[in-house]
């Protein structure tokens, strides 16, 4: 089967929260509190447990490409709609103690709500803070890339309901080709800061739903050099084994003096 | 009266604001501050919202990696001591210590679950990428090793000679102590790998610190069980020394990513707790060493900042997943 993959795109962002409520509705998850934050529009405020998409609200003082803000200064609003990233090298999969969290054949991270135990390693353990566990339930959850719907040969609820396309689905090579296009396009019309976010530097290794910006990766809250936790496992072990080393060594001394 | 006068003035309020708005196409005169729509840094991170999610262990977490620390050191002594032929006396007290530190570990963790009744899918696959299932299988074969030596030990005690049971009491011991050390430090491990900067910079360092805590705990413990002989001394000055020598590394060295490690409730908790492992025991044992009391002292220092020390790492790790800044400042440098 291909690679599944999101491309979404903040130029093409009306802010409207389609997506939310879509995912929301559609993977029937309960709400998480009615705050008023005074962030912009934005008073769902970051992914978690019961927040599979979230639609950020940038107002920097910045021009948007070639356009003119009636404000008399620099100004731009801009939105994009964060979700779970799927790993290619994925932190809490690999964190997870229960093999509950598994890649499945379209290559996304899918959390078994069935094995889940709620220990909560996951969480600590993704670079991008999205998984969370959800307190009055007890297990884990994220953005299951709508697996059942995948599995139905539907789109998930997210991208059926973007309005604009912002939210692209599709094969992962396809859609990094068009990200690329769409970045050049925007850069040619004027838009010098769009770029596409997709660590595939890091240990990471790159990510299946990545996005085109504007900007820097940082007002998003998108970790610029993310890296998948098992990296520093290496260097602790050793010095756990040093420092056994050197305990075993002095309780020697201690019994033989 | 009052609340017509209010009524009023409402009113008038509110044609003032329609008059403005038509002149003005804005009300004009109407400050809110903190209302309305604030600039996002174009810089810096999303209206400051953490990057990261905190990590959502309970109480029972750090009880356990300070806990399981003290067991798992204990049967490490046990079997070295045994080997010296030392007291039995002693060998049995911390044969206890590790099994009573193996009974209660497991409770802490169940409880801290968000699914307590599925405890068992810890032990449905082998990861060792994974340090929590690591860990789980450490903590599984540790409580199974302290109580056949535990077992065997007591048999013994009580005249059945058997050279196979004295075999088997050789072995369960040192499976215990190897078992002990990993249980000891694999709970540095399982914090230094994760994306949390605070743990994850200081990797290193943590299996150090556990394990030494871990150290000076079960030979304080052997302390007030009366053992205040010269290798319970030494082992207290070495973890309280090695302990003081953390300590001025961390207070010395000055990173951003440290930042709650030095201020706020964890940097706080943890500064006493240094004290208290570190200089407090050391000094107690340097001037009132030689007697009981000064002993005592020294070993409830050590005991109470070795607790104090792992809640204080776990704040240290809450306040670090909030605070954006310090992460993206970490990987930009990098």
């Amino acid at each position: 089967m291909p690679i599944s993959a999101f491309l979404t795109d903040a130029s093409l962002c009306i802010g409207c929260k389609a997506c939310e409520v879509a995912c929301k509705e559609w993977n029937q998850i309960p709400d998480d509190g009615f705050v008023w934050s005074g962030q912009s529009y934005d008073n769902t405020r970051a992914l978690g447990a019961s927040t599979w998409r979230h639609v950020l609200f940038l107002e920097q003082k910045q021009p948007m490409g070639s356009q003119l803000a009636s404000i008399g200064e620099p100004f731009r609003w801009q939105f994009l709609s964060d979700v779970c990233k799927h790993c290619a090298n994925a932190g809490c999969l690999e964190a997870c103690p229960t093999g509950s969290i598994v890649r499945t054949e379209v290559g996304s991270v899918f959390v078994q709500p069935d094995i889940c135990n709620g220990c909560g390693y996951c969480v600590v353990s993704c670079p991008f803070g999205v998984i969370d566990k959800r307190p009055e339930d007890g297990r884990a959850f994220k953005c299951t890339f709508c697996y059942d719907r995948q599995k139905a040969g539907l789109v998930p609820a997210c991208a059926k309901a973007c309005p604009t396309e912002s939210i692209q689905f599709g094969d992962l090579e396809e859609l990094k080709q068009r990200g690329k296009s769409r970045v050049q396009d925007l850069q040619r019309r004027g838009y010098h800061d769009a770029q596409i976010y997709n660590p595939q530097e890091t240990s990471v290794g790159g990510i299946h739903a990545f996005f085109v910006i504007l900007g820097e990766p940082e007002a998003y809250n998108l970790p610029p050099t993310p890296e998948v936790p098992t990296v520093y496992l290496k260097s602790a072990w050793t010095s756990a084994l040093v420092s056994a080393a050197i305990i075993v060594a002095i309780v020697f001394a201690a019994f033989a003096i | 009266m009052k609340a017509a006068t209010k009524l009023k003035a409402t009113e008038e309020r509110l044609e003032e604001i329609r008059k403005a708005a038509i002149e003005n196409a804005s009300p004009t005169g109407i400050t809110q501050p903190g209302a309305g729509t604030p600039l996002a840094q174009n810089v810096g991170s999303y209206y400051g919202l953490p990057a990261l999610k905190a990590p959502v262990w309970t109480w029972q977490v750090p009880l356990y990696f300070f806990l399981g620390g003290i067991a798992g050191v204990s049967a490490c002594l046990a079997f070295i001591a045994q080997s010296f032929r030392s007291n039995p006396a002693l060998i049995r007290t911390s044969l206890w210590a590790a099994l009573l530190g193996a009974a209660i570990c497991p409770v802490l963790l169940i409880a801290d679950l968000g699914r307590p009744a599925r405890f068992l899918n810890m032990l449905r696959v082998f990861k060792l990428r994974s340090a929590m299932s690591l860990g789980a299988w450490i903590l599984a074969a540790f409580s199974g090793c302290a109580f056949v030596a535990v077992f065997c030990f007591e048999l013994l005690l009580r005249g059945f000679t058997n050279p196979l049971l004295t075999s088997l009491l050789w072995l369960a011991e040192a499976s215990a102590a190897v078992a002990g050390l990993l249980l000891g430090s694999y709970t540095a491990v399982l914090i230094g790998a994760t994306a949390i900067p605070v743990w994850s910079e200081n990797r290193k360092l943590l299996p150090a610190h556990f394990l030494t805590s871990g150290l000076g705990c079960s030979a304080a413990i052997l302390e007030f069980a009366g053992f205040l002989i010269p290798a319970t001394q030494i082992l207290g000055f070495a973890a309280s020394g090695i302990e003081t020598v953390i300590e001025i590394f961390l207070e010395v060295r000055k990173r951003p990513v440290d930042a709650p490690l030095h201020h706020g409730r964890s940097g706080t908790t943890l500064r006493i707790a240094g004290l208290l492992e570190g200089p407090a025991a050391l000094l107690l044992r340097v001037f009132w060493g030689s007697v009981p009391a000064g002993r005592y002292a020294a070993a409830s220092c050590f005991l109470i900042g070795a607790l104090l020390s792992r809640y204080a790492w776990i704040w240290a790790g809450r306040a670090s997943a909030s605070d954006p800044n310090a992460l993206f400042h970490l990987q930009r440098k990098a």
